[in-house]
């Protein structure tokens, strides 16, 4: 019996490690495939050099973090079934089907168009290469669509009947299943998140050689994009949260009490618990600092309107309050932080001073990362937050998990651990070590133009001497011609 | 209806599979081989063949064990956890071979570290995925829908076997595909690889098959009985013609024609696979009809997959055309 709970356990702790480091790499690459796509038709439609050498800068990191993305999304398709068999078992017939249209309509779209987007621009002219952006950009999009559908129904199942064999099987009509109803919001939330999480990054690569030289044309413009982002979209994203969390507390109220501390019911008005700390045990909060009446208007557009708590529901479907509690104020926290940087941005670009004022773009670099830490915070919010459900409210997680002992799941984990953390490890400074050099007139492009093998090599000619050569990103105009 | 969905979806996973194996083949093939070539511009030429590929080529993976998923979850649920440690050494040799074609180029001082993990996980992920398909045919034990073998059933002189067998093909691959790309001595070494390869390859797919005839009595009886052995015996003497055919054509200057002799060799051995393993999903006792999605799912996922894998193939063809020629060549646009 012991040995069966920490095999759980284990499992539970490598789906959140794998799931967690993968989801780090999409979370930019989402956004930054639109920018390099933003990037490219601004160099077509103005033919500024500006745009090319930045799309040539970014495409660098972009070629790297895609390709972690693409391993580490490789060991998550095989987890369902290598430590969830119960679950993929029974409910494959419903997700199954959505995941092989990721993988038809996406997965597909972006490989098949990535060789051509790295290294292909002298090969099929601009429109052409141009096309192939756009196709990796859409592919990422699409990627993120079916893969939140999943998700939402694991959250909020619908349209599914269940079958003698104890299988999910699909209802009626597939509409109602991909459509399910926390998916909408999951989708616009995600998706606002990889661009914040791309825009605070290339924002902080842009204050940072700011700092160093403020004349840096490249800086700036980076510099300049990026908190056109922040300022207008973490409204709309702190906005679509807010129209989440309605949504999720019509759905899965139990996680929303997790999330607001509500360990008791408030017939008249719930206060607004901001900080203190969850204690499960005695089921309260401690040190609890809190607004009279204000959960209840954020949650009720209603100070006095009453709110369900924790002890409505039963012990054993009780998530783990703490984690959920925490990490929903990380992200908020984050979210607000961000909202105050765009705002910063706004009133120094009124003033002119964008480019000027040392302490605004320090914030921005303090806040590089923040898209990352929001991410993860707010996926570890709904997850932990459905638990001990996995589909919620039918399946158990405990329930779910595959047939292994414990020291085969141990074993993996702490592969796995060494592996992530070298490689991706190794991987992220190289990407660092990348946009710690600045963005230059007649930046080259991906491996070739630097350290690539044709001069490394040393046979045949470089890259500059060797326009056409096929392995070399133009570097001007008239070399992509 | 009288069309078996179920027996459609055996032929696309098989289709998925087959177009994984030799893609990704060709690639984890160069890798297993990399070591022989001299560091410099040989190597470098070796993996810029294949650098703008094989992530499409990888996606198969994904597209095999997601169709399976989809359209056979239990044999999904069984096959994973019977093949655990398999499964996972897979992965992670995939990872460490997928950073390096970004990796290596990344830092000169560390090249030779980032050559090696792409050697070794290619190597890794070879042996994995053969050592997965010899556990699959030769059993796997399963009560109540799910996994109810030890610890090591994965583990005999015969999963090994077609694990090497399996590492032995992609090196053929790999290097009919640099006879096919590369010009000079790189091509030279290359052909020299491929013969020996090729010799390795058929020997160990022999002894595979002759191992298979043994290994139970259902095989025994396919390969073995009248009339079941009418129907499989074109399938040894096929493959018998394109060994020598392959032969031949490494004997003699060719460029690109060993590489399609090694995938039809690879056909014949997919289609000797499906002879033996017919109708089973998971032997000795899952059948696909036992482990199939319902018909909703199935015809859900058919039109998809009927919609956008012609597009699939164009885009991925056109991707390919783009990189044709050889590598490095004056005039190659
Ligand atoms: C840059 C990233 C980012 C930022 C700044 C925010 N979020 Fe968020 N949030 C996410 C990134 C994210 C996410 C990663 O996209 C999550 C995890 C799963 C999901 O559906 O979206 C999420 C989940 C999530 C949930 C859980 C929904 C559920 O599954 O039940 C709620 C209620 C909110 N968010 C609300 C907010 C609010 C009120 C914010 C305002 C400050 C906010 N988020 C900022
Ligand atoms: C990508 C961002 C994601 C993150 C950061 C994340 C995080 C987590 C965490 C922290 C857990 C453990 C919960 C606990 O043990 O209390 C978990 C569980 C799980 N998640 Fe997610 N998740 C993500 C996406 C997904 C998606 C897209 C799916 C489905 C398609 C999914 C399916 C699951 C499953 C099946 C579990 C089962 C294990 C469990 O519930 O403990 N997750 N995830
Ligand atoms: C547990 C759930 C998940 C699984 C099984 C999974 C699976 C995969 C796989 C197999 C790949 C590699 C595809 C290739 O070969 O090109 C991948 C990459 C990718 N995934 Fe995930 N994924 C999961 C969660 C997510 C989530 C939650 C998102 C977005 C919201 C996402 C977005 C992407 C994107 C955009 C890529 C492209 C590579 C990149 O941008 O880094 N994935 N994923």
């Amino acid at each position: 019996m012991f040995d069966q709970l920490d095999a759980l356990l284990l499992a539970r702790i490598q789906f959140a490690f794998t799931v967690s480091f993968h989801f780090i790499f999409p979370a930019f690459s989402i956004g930054l495939a639109s920018y390099l796509a933003v990037l490219e038709g601004l160099w077509l439609k103005t033919g500024k050099q500006l745009y090319l050498d930045l799309f040539k800068y970014w495409l660098k990191i972009f070629a790297i973090a895609f390709a972690m993305g693409v391993v580490s999304g490789i060991v998550m398709s095989y987890q369902f079934g290598t430590n969830w068999s119960v679950f993929s078992d029974k409910a494959g017939p419903v997700i199954g089907p959505l995941m092989a249209y990721e993988v038809l309509t996406a997965f597909f779209l972006e490989a098949g168009f990535l060789g051509v987007m790295l290294f292909g621009m002298n090969k099929v002219g601009r429109k052409l290469h141009f096309t192939a952006t756009l196709m990796v950009a859409l592919g990422t999009f699409v990627s993120a669509f079916w893969i939140l559908s999943v998700n939402s129904w694991m959250q909020t199942p619908v349209g599914h009947i269940i079958g003698e064999n104890g299988q999910f099987l699909p209802g009626e009509s597939w509409w109602d299943i991909v459509f399910n109803p926390s998916f909408p919001y999951r989708l616009v939330h995600t998706v606002m998140a990889a661009y914040l999480t791309t825009a605070f990054v290339v924002g902080g690569v842009g204050a940072w050689h700011l700092l160093k030289d403020r004349t840096n044309l490249h800086a700036r413009k980076m510099f300049s994009m990026a908190m056109w982002m922040a300022a207008l979209v973490t409204p709309l994203q702190i906005f679509a949260g807010d129209m989440h969390g309605l949504n999720t507390l019509e759905h899965q109220p139990q996680k929303v009490m997790a999330m607001e501390g509500h360990f008791q019911s408030h017939p008249d008005g719930a206060p607004l618990i901001l900080f203190g700390i969850p204690d499960s045990e005695e089921k309260t909060v401690k040190y609890a600092i809190e607004i009279p009446k204000a959960s209840s208007l954020i949650l009720k557009h209603d100070a006095d309107a009453p709110l369900a708590g924790l002890d409505t529901i039963p012990d054993d479907e009780e998530p783990p309050v703490g984690i959920v509690f925490w990490s929903f104020r990380i992200m908020v926290g984050l979210g607000f932080a961000m909202l105050g940087i765009g705002a910063w941005s706004l009133l120094a670009r009124m003033r002119g001073k964008l480019y000027d004022w040392k302490w605004l773009h320090r914030g921005a670099i303090l806040l590089a990362p923040a898209g990352f830490v929001a991410v993860i915070a707010g996926w570890i919010t709904t997850e932990v937050g459905r638990q001990p459900y996995v589909i919620y409210g039918l399946l158990r997680t405990a329930d779910a998990a595959s047939p292994l002992d414990a020291p085969a799941v141990g074993a993996s984990l702490l592969a796995f651990v060494l592996v992530y953390f070298t490689v991706f490890g190794v991987g992220v400074w190289y990407i660092l070590r990348l946009m710690k050099s600045a963005p230059q007139t007649g930046e080259k492009g991906v491996k070739r133009g630097d350290k690539g093998p044709i001069r490394t090599a040393g046979i045949t000619p470089g890259p500059t001497q060797n326009p056409g050569d096929p392995d070399v990103l133009p570097r001007n105009e008239e070399e992509a011609r | 209806m009288n069309i078996d969905l179920t027996v459609v979806w055996a032929f696309i996973i098989a289709f998925g599979i087959f177009a994984y194996v030799v893609m990704d083949g060709f690639d984890l093939g160069i890798g297993i081989l990399f070591p022989t070539f001299e560091a410099g511009p040989e190597r470098d030429k070796a993996m810029n063949s294949i650098a703008p590929v094989w992530d499409g080529n990888e996606t198969w993976l994904v597209l095999g064990g997601g169709g399976l998923f989809a359209a056979f979850p239990l044999a999904y649920a069984i096959i994973l956890p019977a093949t655990y440690p398999l499964i996972i050494a897979m992965l992670l040799g995939l990872v460490f071979r997928g950073v390096a074609f970004e990796y290596r180029w990344r830092d000169e001082g560390h090249r030779r570290w980032w050559d090696a993990a792409f050697t070794g996980g290619s190597l890794v992920a070879a042996m994995a995925q053969g050592m997965t398909l010899g556990a699959l045919l030769q059993g796997i034990e399963v009560v109540d829908r799910s996994y109810a073998g030890s610890w090591f059933d994965w583990l005999t002189p015969y999963t090994l076997l077609t694990g090497i067998g399996t590492v032995a093909g992609y090196a053929l691959l790999g290097s009919t595909w640099l006879v096919w790309k590369l010009d000079g001595e790189g091509q030279a070494h290359a052909r020299s690889l491929a013969k020996k390869a090729a010799w390795a390859t058929l020997i160990l797919m022999g002894a595979v098959s002759l191992y298979n005839v043994v290994l139970n009595a259902q095989y025994t009886e396919r390969w073995l009985t009248a009339p079941e052995i009418y129907f499989v015996a074109p399938v040894p003497i096929l493959t018998a013609v394109v060994a020598i055919a392959l032969l031949r054509a490494l004997g003699v200057e060719r460029h690109s024609k060993p590489f399609w002799l090694s995938i039809a060799l690879f056909f014949m051995g997919m289609a000797g696979l499906g002879a033996t393993m017919w109708p089973y999903v998971v032997p000795p006792g899952v059948t696909i009809w036992d482990a199939a999605a319902p018909e909703s799912s199935q015809i859900f996922m058919l039109i998809g997959v009927g919609i956008t894998m012609p597009l699939i193939i164009a885009y991925t063809g056109w991707a390919y055309w783009v990189f044709r020629g050889k590598v490095g060549e004056e005039g190659y646009h």
